[in-house]
């Protein structure tokens, strides 16, 4: 080991309320440290109710002026919620800001310890370990970089829309990325929202128009993004414009090829199997853009090799069946996902008979039925296409709240159970149950809309749906789907013949949300949605700086919370693109030249493309202002060439020998 | 100083297989040059000595003092305490006293499997079951061997050590370039290099003198060297999937064995920044295995068949785990 230095370090040990004093003796860590750890240079050793007051900061920075303190300890809670808070204090001191540590002994020690002698030592441990490495800590400085000002969403959905309205409209340029021919998203098939049991279609369409004709946003539906490289400020993203083999250019979308294509395909995307689309279609109406694709699995001539019905028809000649699929790059500063949702598949639910018996139906099916612009033109009628239901079963919680399936609540299924049990009312007149678990109407107007379903006599069942089956065991069963369940109020079974069944089914992640999040480098919870920053106070900021969630890709929501967190996101990234230029931490990379033996291991690793080889010297660079400082190469150097600033190996074994107390030194007689 | 007023030189083997030695007398007529500048007071391999000559010798009367082995039982222990005590310069010759080398694999197993395995294995005709006493009575009185440690410990686990010599065995060529600066330095016309350096051999690693040319890695497979025919003659080993250690080990032999066609296995130690020599290798083969999936890096990982032997065959005593307190304590 090297000499010791003579640093002048100060130690401030928090309570953190009853947090980590209820656990840890705070007053015996800072005596300790102040008597046992002063040989290693520790010239004060303080406790305080909560450091991260201002009070508690004051603290420190009177200490850093008055002491001529040269390292700061603070032993409180996990880096992650203050070590800016601290850092910022030791600079406003006169103090480089990396060279405060903190010492986590609340998440690493009183909130998962409850002996409090031991949680008390292993305190003292973590702040030896915290001590011995501050030691080694260099001064560093912030990188700055420019930021730039266009900004990527992926997903043209309602939380897609509205970020990338907002970001426009405030004069920045945004690409909008979305998978489907056109924008909308879930919201688009949808027939009524509620409470206001508004006109979905309404209210969306003049959203989708506005993004597509605003000159701040480019619109590249049916395109999907491939590669993202850079960092925040700096992405270079590539997305893959998929052959749509009609000229947007030339195409005034007449809806003459559609008319004319002779091949009927089920719809199984907009209008959830219920309907027909052509082979070169535009999925509703009001799609935006205009232009068709041509559905190259079904077309008959990519099968058969003729027909070119539409290409004959077209009074622009704007077909065209070489088209090729198109890269695209784009380079942004921000990004953000709004990627959405699928639906749970009911059929997973076996014992509901989705899929097997003809009149069980899904959300997604109803909502298609009941709109006026699908494909019964908002007649609600069984699978037959004409007879009316007389008694409608509705079923919440379908996939959700279940540990079978996802254990979660998708937070919509009640309101939307009760939508559909008031369109059936209205339209129908049919007997309507709901059976629900419990029922959940929080947020602004939702409850009053569930008195409202219940003054319209709509019978609800509070219970879990057993089965629903088409075996009737009597008269007034026969024919009928009778719904099985235990009704948990009145105590008893009952057995309930209905017509139709509805099954209000959850949401779930989409089913290639991890490797979209392991494209733009973020992590998915246990149940699959994207891994908000804090989930209370950084709601739409994930850990990667510069991308941000927005919507149901984050978790379950309603279309107001996704409005509010697409412009929630659109709001972090305007403070990022005003911001000009983005500091980023000076956790770096670098290689030593002499050491270097151009092994080229490296090489290959860097996700962020840092890393480039000098053929004419045989050794490696790397690109500080690519480098993210993540380490990865820093592990894998065999030769110990490259190092990280903020993580050298003197650091990490100084660290090492203090957590072992292996820098307590027998305290003097 | 001797009455024939040479400085004196001392070499001294301790747990090691002699390949030191005889890689010092390999230096050929450079031989000459020792026994001109120096006085050999003390070599047991070259010429006869009793440790109470060394007691007696004052302290740090020794100028110069070789040490290869590393310390296995208490005799090794004494002699390695004994000769810091008598030299001026004492360094660590060869991987042996500088990290452990084969004998420090031996860490991988107490002290009384290792015995059971040398005296009663099929290679060993023990019918009687004869096993090794520190101390046996005789009629003549009683008879000790050295007691062995719980484990093998480097040179500078036991002592203070000035200098580092690597290889197994050091090569010839940087013994005979040693032998040429100590000379020199006791002619004033050089300065020995700070305490702690490691001498005779190069900052940098093997792959700095390996000849073959290397791409960016991605390795679908790890072989033995035995399974490739051919092995291409001119692309990095590793890329062809044979585990060489080039990349982690210390310059200072000319690629000896790459460039004989076989992968380096590390006798020259860690690379000048390399803390542990294992973990570095582990990682850096890792970080090249090209798949995503668990069970196909798994597969990929389990073509190196002794993993603890391929990384740390040289180095497993002197890495940074060394050996845990309880080794002591259950010995």
């Amino acid at each position: 080991m090297s000499e010791i230095k003579q640093e002048r370090v100060g130690v401030y040990v928090c309570h953190c309320g009853s947090n980590i004093a209820g656990v840890v003796d705070v007053v015996d860590v800072a005596n300790w440290a102040a008597e046992k750890l002063k040989h290693q240079g520790v010239v004060i050793a303080r406790e305080y109710k909560f450091m991260c007051s201002s009070l508690g900061q004051e603290l420190i920075e009177k200490d850093i002026k008055e002491l001529g303190l040269t390292r700061v300890v603070v032993a409180a809670c996990s880096p992650h919620l203050h070590e800016k808070t601290f850092r910022t204090a030791a600079k406003n001191a006169g103090l480089n800001p990396y060279l405060v540590e903190l010492a986590s002994i609340r998440e690493q020690v009183s909130w998962v310890h409850t002996d409090k002698a031991v949680a008390t030592e292993k305190s003292k441990a973590v702040v030896s370990g915290a001590v011995s490495r501050v030691i080694e800590n260099v001064p560093l400085e912030e990188l700055k970089v420019p930021i730039n000002p266009n900004t990527l969403v992926v997903g043209g959905g309602i939380a897609g829309i509205q970020a990338a309205l907002e970001i426009a409209n405030a004069g920045f340029h945004v690409y909008l990325v979305e998978r489907e021919p056109s924008i909308g998203g879930h919201m688009a098939q949808f027939d009524k929202t509620f409470p206001t049991l508004d006109c979905s279609a309404c209210i969306l369409t003049p959203r989708m128009v506005e993004a597509g004709t605003h000159p701040n946003i480019t619109l590249l539906t049916w395109s999907e993004v491939e590669k993202v490289t850079g960092f925040v400020g700096n992405f270079n993203v590539t997305i893959r414009k998929k052959a749509r083999c009609v000229k947007e250019e030339l195409c005034t979308g007449c809806g003459i090829c559609e008319e004319k294509c002779p091949k009927k395909v089920i719809d199984d995307v907009f209008e959830a199997g219920l309907g027909y689309r052509k082979a070169v279609y535009t999925p509703f109406a009001q799609a935006v853009p205009k232009y068709p694709v041509i559905d190259k699995a079904n077309c008959t001539y990519f099968l058969k090799g003729t027909c070119k019905a539409c290409e004959k028809f077209c009074p622009t000649g704007a077909i065209d069946f070489n088209q090729q699929d198109e890269l695209v790059n784009v380079e942004v500063g921000n990004i953000i996902l709004a990627t959405g949702y699928d639906l749970f598949d009911a059929r997973r639910v076996s014992n509901y008979g989705y899929g097997r018996l003809p009149n069980v139906f899904t959300s997604l099916e109803f909502e298609r039925l009941s709109n006026a612009a699908g494909p019964t033109n908002g007649n609600i009628v069984l699978r037959d296409g004409k007879t009316t239901p007389k008694s409608v079963g509705i079923i919440h919680c379908v996939g959700s709240r279940d540990k079978n399936f996802n254990n979660y609540c998708s937070v919509i299924c009640c309101m939307q159970g009760l939508k559909f049990a008031h369109l059936v009312h209205e339209r129908t007149g049919a007997t309507v149950y709901n059976f629900y678990i419990d029922m959940r109407t929080a947020y602004k107007a939702y409850d009053e809309f569930y008195q409202r379903v219940l003054e319209e006599g709509t019978l609800f069942v509070r219970g879990k749906v057993a089965e629903v089956t088409d075996a009737g065991r009597n008269e007034r069963e026969k024919g009928k789907l009778i719904i099985q369940v235990e009704d948990t109020l009145a105590g008893k079974q009952r057995r309930i013949p209905v017509d139709m069944v509805i099954l209000s089914s959850g949401l779930q992640p989409r089913a290639d949300a991890k490797e979209v999040g392991k494209l733009f480098g973020i992590s998915c919870s246990t149940d699959g949605w994207f891994t908000e920053k804090h989930p209370k106070l950084d709601p739409v900021a994930t850990m990667t700086e510069g991308i941000y969630i927005a919507g149901c890709a984050q978790g379950p929501k309603d279309i107001p919370s996704s409005v509010a967190q697409g412009a929630a996101a659109s709001a972090r990234v305007l403070d990022k693109i005003l911001q000009k230029e983005v500091a980023l931490e000076p956790v770096r990379a670098s290689v030593d030249q002499e050491m270097c033996s151009g092994c080229r291991i490296c090489n290959g690793l860097c996700p962020f493309n840092a890393i480039s080889f000098l053929e004419d010297r045989m050794v490696t660079e790397i690109n500080p202002a690519l480098c993210q400082g993540c380490g990865t190469c820093v592990a894998a150097c065999p030769a110990g060439a490259i190092s990280g600033t903020g993580f050298s190996n003197e650091q990490i074994l100084a660290q090492i020998d203090g957590l072992l107390l292996r820098n307590i030194e027998p305290v003097e007689a | 100083m001797t009455s024939n007023g040479k400085p004196k030189f001392a070499m001294y083997w301790a747990a090691s297989c002699g390949g030191c030695e005889i890689a010092v007398l390999n230096i050929h007529e450079k031989i000459l040059d020792v026994d001109a500048n120096f006085d050999v007071v003390f070599w047991p391999v070259a010429m006869d000595a009793k440790y109470k000559d060394v007691e007696a010798m004052e302290d740090g009367s020794i100028l110069l003092t070789l040490f290869n082995g590393g310390i296995r039982n208490n005799e090794n222990e004494h002699l390695a305490k004994l000769l810091r005590q008598k030299s001026k310069i004492l360094v660590a010759f060869g991987s042996c006293a500088c990290e452990g080398c084969i004998p420090g694999l031996a860490n991988l197993s107490p002290v009384g499997e290792i015995v059971h395995t040398a005296f009663s294995t099929l290679s060993t005709d023990n019918p009687h079951e004869i096993y090794p006493r520190v101390s046996f009575d005789v009629p003549e009185g009683e008879l000790h061997i050295p007691k062995l440690e719980p484990i093998l410990r480097p040179l500078d686990q036991v002592v203070d050590v000035d200098y580092y010599m690597p290889g197994c065995p050091p090569e010839s060529h940087q013994i005979a370039a040693v032998v040429d600066l100590v000379i020199k330095v006791l002619r004033d016309e050089a300065q020995l290099p700070p305490k702690g350096a490691v001498i005779g051999a190069g900052n940098s690693t093997v792959c700095d003198e390996c000849k073959r040319t290397r791409n960016v890695k991605f390795i679908r497979e790890f072989k033995r060297i035995q399974d490739i025919a051919p092995v291409d003659p001119t692309l990095c080993l590793l890329e062809q999937g044979i585990p060489c250690n080039g990349p982690a080990t210390r310059s200072g032999c000319n690629a000896r064995c790459p460039s004989a066609g076989a992968q380096c296995i590390g006798c020259y130690g860690p690379a000048e920044g390399v803390v542990d020599y294992g973990a570095r290798l582990i990682t850096a083969f890792s970080s090249v295995v090209d798949a995503r999936e668990p069970e196909e890096i798994e597969r990929i990982l389990d073509g190196i068949p002794d993993p603890v032997g391929q990384v740390y065959r040289f180095n497993l005593a002197g890495s940074l785990m060394k050996a845990a307190k309880p080794a002591w304590q259950k010995a």
